[in-house]
């Protein structure tokens, strides 16, 4: 079996700082990690790798420093990794990028073998679209399976799988036939610490890099910013408020200071005490 | 014209895009709609907030504002319709099939594409839900055109283009979004981001009819079984009257007790910040803000939350923020409208029992006596 796992380096967001005056984003010193929910994917990539053999391949794009998060991968106990990197993609918006990773996705598979499975994340911490992977699954003609939270069988020699998807009132359990792509639900599972060997050889292994060409991307048009049919206008900060918070005064005994903070609360929503009241007759 | 390859874009000068210039076969694409997302005969109010801003976007365009409906023949359907008209809609764009009694990516993504194609709107919203998520990257990718996910503001520009403004780097800044060259203009909105408009009854108006031509052979992903939340007792902080939530200032994770407590005297919902759920002191889906829920209650209490801008965007909707925290300095305090600088873990017994002594109707009794 063959899986593909799609990971993005990303900036650790709880560390961006935006500058007070020119409001961008101060990237120096922000340290850059592998997609916090990207790991999720991972993680049960390497647990069916390892329950039915076979390989997980780490797909990237992004610039050549993007190296580091695929070398992670490796330590997790990833069996190959590949960085699609090219100017060619600067600036790429969802649908640009799908195209870029669907088309290294279909060139892995002529390599190294089609895919069963390819992973992404539910979405991204710096983008928060969500959207690169159902792109992908358009693009490769994959079954479409997103907020996954379990996979309950995978029977490759029937090839068919069955989940279980969050959606917005439940959870559905849903069978489909391989290949398919599948984004992962945060917290479903564990990462792994990475074996001491599997360290070693991610410090030694060669990664694979390859431009648009060698992914066999023919249409450059269709990458980065020219690829993009949506467009950053501004950017900016939001606004401030113009009146800082009403202080409730602290009294020595904080009960008093309750009372005060309730007197301004019920001060402002009357309607609020009175559906509480009628909350508290029926306690 | 239409059918001629698109232009390469000249190799300097910046981006060729950047030019808006709508290809003429674009120029018939009209109309402003909502996708009404309905799951089991139940529409999630994402879908009538989202009305509330079309019918703005429309009226500012001189456009119709149309529900797009996909489901069953039945009741639950009946009622999405009449529902669609009673917030703010012109006309409905129907698909009604059995197939579409459960979600499933092929057809709703198949059904969703074809009512585009055949009748041609200029902007295309969706609920950034689960089901909204899945379904709007999917008809974007068919279509090559552009998703903006997740919109706090949506604006007509004055070329009529769809400005769409979302918080990127977890809420640190806000950018504006526009769809070049390419319709329809596809924006995704999280619930309780836009207010609820007000609910006029309505006669139905006009349905249009548009048929899914698929037969349950043609969709290979079968749905074994559905579990409704119902039945887990699900978390429902999203459409909370009252939110209390707890942030690092909690100082430990059973001062989380303390939280719950105020909310259980509320009869409120609890939730907390970011750095609770990655220290797993709270499961993520009590997390609020930009990567957890976005809340619109009419009182949120938060206790020992700093106020981080990931966290602000997801609360600004409520209608009075109360602020406890010793940092008289923290942001928090820039955006409540009531502050407490105190400790938290200290003050919230005594708010939970001054609370209860105020709303307590044998307390009340002897006040009025």
């Amino acid at each position: 079996m063959h899986i593909v796992v799609c990971i993005k380096q990303v900036p650790d967001s709880a560390q961006i700082r935006v500058h007070p005056v020119t409001n961008t984003i101060m990237r120096q010193g922000v340290p850059t990690i592998i997609n916090p929910y990207d790991l999720f994917a991972l993680e049960e990539a390497l647990r069916l790798r390892d329950k039915h053999g076979g390989e997980v391949t780490v797909l990237t794009m992004g610039p050549p420093m993007a190296e580091d998060s695929l070398r992670k991968a490796l330590t997790f106990g990833a069996d190959r990794a590949v960085l699609l990197t090219d100017r060619f993609f600067a600036g790429s918006d969802t649908l640009a990028t799908s195209y870029a990773l669907a088309a290294a996705i279909e060139k892995i598979g002529e390599v190294y073998g089609k895919p069963e499975i390819v992973f992404t994340g539910k979405q991204t911490i710096d983008g928060d679209t969500a959207q690169v992977g159902p792109g992908i699954a358009k693009r490769q003609s994959l079954l479409q399976l997103t907020y996954v939270s379990k996979i309950a069988e995978l029977d490759l020699d029937g090839g068919k799988i069955t989940v279980e998807r969050r959606s917005e009132g439940g959870v559905q359990v849903l069978e489909t036939k391989l290949p398919v792509l599948i984004t992962m639900l945060e917290g479903t599972n564990d990462m792994r610490r990475g074996s001491m060997a599997d360290a070693l050889r991610a410090a030694r292994s060669d990664l694979v890099i390859w431009s648009a060409k060698d992914a066999g991307i023919e249409d450059i048009l269709k990458c980065g910013l020219r690829g993009s049919p949506t467009v950053v206008k501004r950017v900016f900060a939001p606004a401030a408020r113009a009146e800082k918070a009403e202080q409730i005064e602290i009294r020595p005994a904080a009960i008093d200071t309750a009372d005060a903070l309730i007197e301004t609360i019920f001060g402002t929503l009357p309607a609020l005490e009175t559906e509480l009241v009628e909350l508290h007759q029926t306690l | 014209m239409a059918n001629e390859p698109a232009k390469p874009a000249p190799a300097a000068g910046g981006r060729a895009g950047m030019k808006k210039e709508l290809p003429e076969h674009f120029k018939a694409y009209k109309g402003v709609w909502v996708f009404i997302e309905a799951e089991r005969g139940v529409v999630h109010p994402v879908s009538y907030e989202l009305l509330g801003e079309g019918r703005k976007l429309a009226d500012q365009l001189g456009v119709e504002l149309a529900g797009a409906i996909l489901g069953p023949k039945g009741e639950g359907t009946n009622h999405a319709i009449a529902e669609t008209f009673a917030h703010g809609a012109d006309l409905v764009y129907l698909m009604e099939d059995e197939l579409l009694a459960d979600y499933r990516n092929e057809p709703f993504s198949k059904g969703l594409t074809d009512l585009v194609n055949t009748y041609k709107p200029e902007i295309l919203l969706l609920g950034a839900t689960t089901l909204g998520r899945d379904l709007a990257g999917s008809v974007a990718t068919t279509l090559l055109t552009g998703l903006t996910a997740d919109c706090t503001e949506l604006a007509v520009d004055a070329d009529k283009s769809l400005a769409a403004t979302r918080p990127t780097f977890g809420g640190s800044l806000l950018c504006t979004i526009y769809t070049l060259n390419f319709r329809p203009q596809m924006a995704t909105v999280r619930p309780r981001v836009m207010s609820m408009p007000a609910r006029t009854d309505k006669p139905i108006g006009k349905v249009v009819m548009h048929p899914l031509n698929m037969a349950e052979e043609d969709i290979v992903t079968k749905i074994l079984n559905f579990v409704a939340d119902r039945q887990a007792g699900k978390v429902n902080l999203a459409y909370a009257d009252i939110v209390v939530a707890g942030g690092l200032g909690m100082g430990a994770v059973e001062n989380m007790q303390l939280v719950k407590n105020l909310a259980k005297s509320l009869g409120a919902e609890y939730g907390c910040s970011r750095p609770l759920v990655q220290k797993g002191w709270m499961p993520a889906e009590r997390q609020i803000g930009q990567t957890g829920k976005t809340i619109r209650p009419k009182l949120y209490i938060a206790a020992g939350i700093s106020g981080a801008i990931q966290h602000r965007v997801g609360v600004e909707g409520a209608d009075l923020i109360v602020a406890v925290n010793t940092d008289k300095n923290a942001p928090i305090f820039d955006f409540a409208h009531v502050g407490v600088v105190t400790d938290a873990v200290r003050f919230l017994p005594a708010l939970t029992e001054a609370f209860t002594r105020r709303l307590s109707p044998h307390n009340r009794d002897k006040l009025a006596g």
